[in-house]
């Protein structure tokens, strides 16, 4: 009866190896996906077990953290002046996980990255407790909060984003209307779950937790002239702008019988092109787009970040133009209809790109992370990304911007001391246009000594508005001058 | 027995040399460890949680001490040459088992968790002791009174009946939490499949050993397998039914496994003949095939096992990811024991689940060590049935040892996605009276055995005519 026995003994062996083998392949080989898989309730204990590090503006914090009743939680996220920074900080709930800035950083802000990690064995050598890093913006607190209460005096939806143009720094990043990321960072299904169910936008036409000024692509109407006249000069089309432009008026679209309209009668007939932009000249913006083409367009548009997904470190949609249009189509698009579409900050890239003397730098807004004692970890650098214009073609467009601010439809962002470039834009959209015009305005100022500090982008939707009211000029204008003034403020 | 050319030197393995010694001291000082290790363990789980060194501690630690003890003294005077390493390798899971226990009635998760659904929470640990306790105590009365494990035989028919008995009462009784496991008599709840186990294999031992050379020689030859008789499949196909049965209608995947596993088993051995093991895994792919193709409780497991993270299983029970989930978080090292949380398994975190708490908090290395315990525990079983001198205490010994061996494999197996899961419990670490007082008698059991099998043969007959006469084993 032995030898059986012996080969039993060698089947239970081969029993425990499977386990020993699996229990292998379970706490080695998988352990990171089982820690990190989306049911894995301990990373929202983790990310809750101490206090979370901050999100910096201005040396301030906007957020914090405070001791939480909660039988898994023992932190909870709060925020100061919520709906006015939401679009920047994201949030972080303990029920519904954490978004943007809140969830790219949440490393730092728990302290769990690796670059911590110094300081984690040193905290726990020394008996303390781990403690967060913080996440330093580059936001500025004046900037924000002239967006964000220009946009709620609308009472309509709307996004501002201000950047620094010869860095790349957002200045200002707001959404109208928000929502506040502390009605909903705990857990209780009383408070929390209900706070939160009322957000979603199938509750709540106005959506509010929509990040409207890096998800939100709207069409841009006029502003987008600046871009077509970029590629006018950069492509040699014309060469100045006081260039006449020889184009007709009425002006009929190739291969259509459709004449392009203009708003209201203005001299558009072989205007140059700064008076074509300080009226905002649909017939010559709209034949410079049919004359250059698809792909030159296409290529001028790409260049100022059409058509690719920014991400600063917070994704932003790409914003479009399409590759597939024949000249009547490229007309419409290049005075910012048809499928033309840009998110606010695709259009604040335009302003900043012109403001910098054509050299396009990357958008971010996380300037410094640092550990829990404020030592620096990463510091993000400024970075060129393209050069849309050439130096000399970008100080033409910039004075044909000045011009449309100093006499044309932008005289609501002039700014006493400062020279201020602008674009108005109102884009239709809906069926027929039906649907309530987007007012624009994007723009940039400029200093005496010859820097320009600030160029911002405006979008705002008015529903109560009466139709003919909208304009980006009456609008969009003001909050743009604000926010350049706070930025300008700033800095003195 | 089975190998006629025997040699006269004995195999290391076939212990029985004259004078061979008890190793009792041996037995004793791995206790020591046997006990220190979990008072540690207690003591760490205590300043991990609350920072200090629970108030606890002696108690626990003299208990266990006591324990063991009583167990080691019982074992020296009534089975001098026992097995030395059984004991404390039991001993070292029991005590784990209850730092655990103890570990997890700390958990506020459960404690809310019981508030709510019993409206009142009460702790497991002592009540583990106590039944800990009560196993050490049938422990020593199996050592005390039962002088040969041969008596057993005795009652193979009787065994029978009553393992019959015990297995099929749960159906006469409501099902917990899904599987009818569980007769309730007078507000104390036994799972008797537990004791049938050990019954159960005092019959197949002593059926087999009688009906062994029937089964094994009259049979043909095909392809190099002996095929049975029509008539000698009887015995299989009636385990084989009664596994089925069980499956059905006590929906208990483990104990069906179990009870059939342990019979091919104790027949491949009784018969050397493989043509068992052949005959044994098809009938279980076909029972098992069968039963899942219409029974859902069947289904459901199987699902919750191949796809554990979808949406659907997680929607009916997410035990089987939360304890993935438990062992993967507890990496190579795990978090340590009293910082994990593998108590958001919640259902059964120290019966059924215990495990995931030893994964998540001892990490890769402590389960590693935990499952080589078992298999030291299963290995010493089987090599006491190698030194048994009498086949029905070979028999036994290597069914008990193999229904060990098949319930850890189910029941790790289970927690850890390796198969699926199934209502058993890990021998010794979970919670449970009827497990924990089973696997005393177990282990008594097989120290019984191991106790005549290493005990010095009686010195040889100085009658001269003894010495002629060629002894021929048969």
């Amino acid at each position: 009866m032995n030898k059986p026995l012996r080969r039993i003994s060698i089947f239970c062996g081969l029993l425990v190896l499977a386990l020993l083998i699996r229990d292998n392949w379970l706490q080695y080989v998988q352990a990171d996906a089982l820690q990190t898989n989306t049911h894995n309730r301990r990373v929202s204990i983790a990310r809750y077990s101490h206090p979370r590090g901050d999100i910096i503006v201005d040396g301030k914090s906007i957020t914090g953290s405070k001791e939480s009743s909660g039988s898994d939680f023992k932190y909870k996220r709060t925020y100061k002046d919520g709906p006015m920074w939401a679009p920047v900080t994201g949030y972080a709930s303990q029920a519904f996980g954490a978004t943007q800035l809140e969830s790219i950083e949440d490393g730092i802000l728990t302290g769990n990255d690796d670059r911590l990690f110094f300081r984690k064995t040193l905290d726990m050598v020394t008996g303390k407790d781990q403690q967060g890093g913080n996440v330093v913006t580059t936001l500025n607190a004046a900037a924000q909060k002239a967006a964000y209460e220009g946009l709620s005096q609308q009472k309509g939806k709307g996004a501002v984003v201000a950047l620094d143009p010869s860095t790349g720094k957002i200045l200002a990043l707001a959404s109208y209307p928000s929502y506040d990321p502390s009605s909903f960072a705990g857990n209780s299904l009383d408070t929390d779950t209900k706070a939160w169910n009322k957000l979603q936008k199938k509750n709540n036409s106005a959506d509010p937790m929509q990040n409207r000024a890096l998800r939100e692509t709207y069409p841009p109407g006029s502003t987008f002239k600046v871009v077509t006249a970029a590629a006018a000069l950069e492509n040699g089309l014309y060469k100045s702008a006081n260039d006449k432009t020889r184009s007709p008026l009425p002006w009929t679209m190739p291969g259509t019988t459709t004449q392009l309209k203009n708003e209201g009668n203005i001299p558009c007939e072989d205007a140059t092109m700064r008076t074509a932009l300080q009226y905002s000249c649909n017939t010559v913006f709209g034949k410079i787009g049919s004359d250059l083409g698809n792909d030159k367009m296409l290529a001028e548009a790409k260049k100022f970040g059409f058509d690719s997904e920014q991400f600063t470190p917070v994704r932003s949609n790409a914003s479009v133009f399409s590759d597939d249009m024949n000249q009547s189509q490229t007309a419409l698009s290049s005075i910012g209809q048809y499928n033309t579409a840009a998110t606010p900050l695709q259009m604040a890239m335009v302003a900043s790109a012109v403001a910098n003397d054509g050299k396009l730098m990357k958008p971010y807004m996380v300037d410094e992370l640092q550990s829990s004692n404020v030592d620096p970890v990463a510091k993000t650098e400024p970075e060129e990304m393209s050069r849309p214009l050439s130096p000399g073609n970008a100080q033409i467009l910039q004075s044909m911007m000045e011009t449309v601010v100093k006499d044309g439809t932008g005289k609501n962002a002039q700014i006493p001391g400062a020279v201020v470039g602008g674009k108005t834009g109102t884009a239709q959209h809906g069926v027929a246009n039906s649907a309530n015009p987007y007012a624009w305005f994007i723009s940039y100022a400029k200093l005496p000594d010859g820097s320009s500090p600030v160029a911002v982008a405006v979008v705002v939707e008015d529903e109560q508005a009466n139709r003919d009211d909208i304009s980006g000029g009456g609008l969009a204008a003001p909050i743009a001058k604000k926010v350049m003034e706070a930025v300008i403020n700033a800095k003195k | 027995m089975s190998s006629t050319s025997q040699s006269p030197t004995h195999h290391t393995s076939t212990i029985g040399a004259i004078g061979a010694p008890s190793r009792r001291n041996t037995e004793l000082a791995l206790l020591a460890f046997a006990v220190v290790i979990p008072v540690f363990a207690y003591a760490n789980v205590g300043l991990a949680m609350d920072g200090s060194v629970p108030t606890g501690l002696l108690g626990y630690g003299l208990g266990l001490g006591l324990l063991a003890g009583v167990a080691h003294i019982v074992v020296r005077r009534y089975a001098r040459y026992a097995d030395p390493l059984l004991l404390p390798l039991a001993t070292l899971l029991n005590g784990l088992g209850l730092v655990v226990i103890w570990r997890l009635d700390q958990s506020p998760r459960l404690q809310h968790r019981a508030k709510i659904l019993f409206h009142a929470f009460s702790p497991d640990a002592p009540k583990q002791l106590m039944y800990s306790a009560l196993g050490i105590a049938f422990f020593a009365v199996i050592i005390v009174f039962l002088k040969d494990h041969r008596i057993l035989q005795r009652y193979t028919y009787i065994s029978m009946v009553t393992a019959l008995v015990l297995l099929v009462a749960p159906v006469f009784f409501p099902a917990v939490n899904g599987a009818k496991i569980w007769i309730s008599i007078g507000g104390f709840t036994i799972q008797p499949g537990e004791f049938a186990k050990i019954i159960i294999a005092i019959f197949f031992s002593g059926y087999l050993m009688v009906k062994r050379d029937a089964l094994a020689l009259a049979s043909r030859r095909f392809m190099g397998l002996y095929l049975p008789r029509g008539r000698d499949l009887g015995p299989i196909l009636t385990v084989w039914a009664m596994s089925l049965l069980i499956l059905v209608f006590e929906t208990d995947l483990g104990t069906s496994l179990l009870f059939f596993g342990m019979f091919v088993v104790v027949l491949y051995v009784a018969t050397e003949r493989t043509s068992w093991i052949v005959f044994g895994l098809l009938m279980s792919a076909v029972g098992a095939v069968g039963v899942g193709s219409f029974e859902p409780h069947v289904q459901q497991r199987v699902q919750a096992w191949l796809h554990p993270f979808s949406d659907k299983v997680m929607a009916q029970s997410d035990q089987v990811a939360q304890s993935l989930m438990s062992f993967g978080s507890g990496g190579v090292m795990g978090t340590g024991l009293g910082q994990g949380n593998s108590d958001l398994i919640g259902f059964a975190a120290n019966s059924d689940f215990i495990f995931a708490t030893f994964g998540e908090e001892m990490g890769l290395a402590g389960v590693m060590a935990v499952l080589v315990i078992y298999g030291l525990i299963v290995e010493r079983g089987i090599r006491t049935a190698l030194a048994a001198r009498d086949p029905f205490g070979k028999l036994l010994a290597v069914g008990l040892s193999s229904a060990f061996a098949i319930q850890v494999f189910v029941v790790a197996g289970g927690v850890m996605g390796l198969i699926p899961l199934s209502g058993m419990t890990m021998p010794f670490v979970a919670y449970g009276g009827s497990s924990v007082i089973a696997n005393w008698a177990l282990v008594g059991i097989l120290l019984r055995i191991s106790d005549t099998a290493r005990r010095p043969a009686p010195a040889p007959n100085p009658n001269p005519d003894v010495e002629m006469t060629q002894v021929v084993r048969p």
